[in-house]
């Protein structure tokens, strides 16, 4: 048997491919993409909200919105971890990240301009991204499976976290209840979004799914996540923002209206509200973190 | 690019009494900062009584190409099985 029938038939059997098993060269690169655009978006995503720990309206709000971005962190280290199985370093990978030949989710292009934003994030960004790792835990690459894994362990409080905002907005004062509506409003659509162009048009899809990389299409997850969503909105009273969106009695599933792709590959391509803002900061931070960096080495040959 | 120090594997003892279970890894300067870095990210919700850094140098692994010749020597040794023995009809319990 040939090395690649080797893969495929681990593939076909459902058994993990490790960092020191032969894979196809294409299989890797599109793990190291995947999954290094999946760290960053963890890193990047503590921007957003690290943007209102300041300003949190309670102190019990400050220590969970504190606490989630540091999980955030945490989960860029998995994540980063992971990728360095397919031989690449941490520091090649976040230098294509700061260098934007390397992309993060789109999502965090968006500004969060009110306290409500920081529960449309929890609820439908997180939302949208646990929909999409529960999905990944069962992807075929080991080390990738096993961050997914304790990833969306974690990641459970931050969905509800986000959702208990938008609830106590949503009930609270007619004021509130606007700041709400107006988060879900400038949120939904880029949510939904974060899940990918429609099958049909995504270029390395049949690639992902023939691997084993990704477990289920972009249009399943996206249609789950709102299936779910869509009684979570009407439950506290918000309208999604989507004249289009109806029950369907004979798909059991909603029907939404036409996302604006235009805008999508508008921020994928990096002319989005923040992505100059978000990639500076990044370079801005490591820069500034350096005497850090040197310390810890001098001290480190210091005690060898 | 910056040297961002040394490459740390990680395991990690849930409870006394268990193994140390490999988790992933971490990077530092040292092995008290690998130590620091290790609890930081991945005991965040008390998931362990005991942590392990070691260096990633340091681990020699045996190479899963090779399985076959390698664990070779355990393939003809049923007699290391339980099952290898007959027991008489109608005893129990062993």
């Amino acid at each position: 048997m040939s090395d690649l029938d080797k893969f495929l038939e681990k593939i076909k059997n459902n058994v993990k491919i490790e960092p020191k098993d032969w894979m196809p060269d294409g299989y890797r690169k599109h793990l190291q993409r995947q999954m290094s655009q999946h760290a960053h978006s963890e890193i990047i995503g503590m921007q957003p909200e690290g943007n209102w720990i300041t300003r949190a309206p309670s102190l019990r709000a400050k220590v969970i919105l504190l606490a989630k971005v540091q999980d955030e962190a945490g989960h860029g280290q998995y994540l980063y971890s992971a990728a360095e199985t397919l031989g690449k370093s941490r520091a090649t990978y976040i230098n294509e990240l700061q260098t934007r030949k390397a992309k993060y989710s789109s999502i965090f292009n968006y500004p969060t301009l009110s306290w409500a934003d920081m529960g449309a994030v929890g609820w439908l960004v997180d939302g949208a991204a646990i929909v999409n790792q529960v999905s990944l835990q069962k992807t075929s690459y080991g080390p990738y499976a096993r961050a997914m894994v304790r990833i969306c362990k974690e990641e459970s409080f931050h969905q509800r976290q986000g959702y208990e905002i938008m609830s106590k907005m949503a009930l609270g004062s007619a004021e509130q209840k606007e700041m709400a509506q107006d988060a879900l409003n400038r949120f939904w659509w880029p949510s939904i979004m974060m899940f990918g162009p429609h099958d049909a048009d995504s270029a390395r899809s049949s690639d992902a799914m023939k691997w084993g990389i990704k477990i289920e299409s972009n249009d399943y997850l996206r249609q789950s996540f709102i299936d779910k969503t869509v009684a979570q909105a009407e439950l506290i009273g918000l309208t999604i923002p989507d004249p289009d969106l109806k029950w369907n009695e004979d798909r059991q599933s909603y029907d939404f209206g036409e996302m604006d792709w235009d805008e999508f590959w508008n921020v994928v391509k990096g002319k989005g509200p923040c992505n100059d803002q978000r990639i500076e900061h990044h370079i801005k931070a490591h820069e500034e973190g350096s005497w850090v960096r040197d310390a810890a080495i001098a001290y480190a040959e210091k005690n060898n | 690019m910056d040297n961002q120090g040394d490459v740390w594997e990680v395991f990690i003892q849930s409870k006394p009494g268990l193994t140390h279970k490999h988790v992933g890894n971490i990077q530092a300067m040292g092995k008290e900062m690998a130590l620091q870095n290790a609890r930081d990210t991945y005991t965040r919700r008390k998931e362990g009584t005991c942590i392990w850094v070691v260096k990633f140098d340091d681990i020699f692994s045996s190479v899963p190409e090779e399985n076959g010749s390698f664990f070779d020597p355990s393939d003809d040794k049923i007699y290391r099985e339980a099952t290898h023995y007959v027991m008489p009809e109608g005893s129990k319990h062993i």
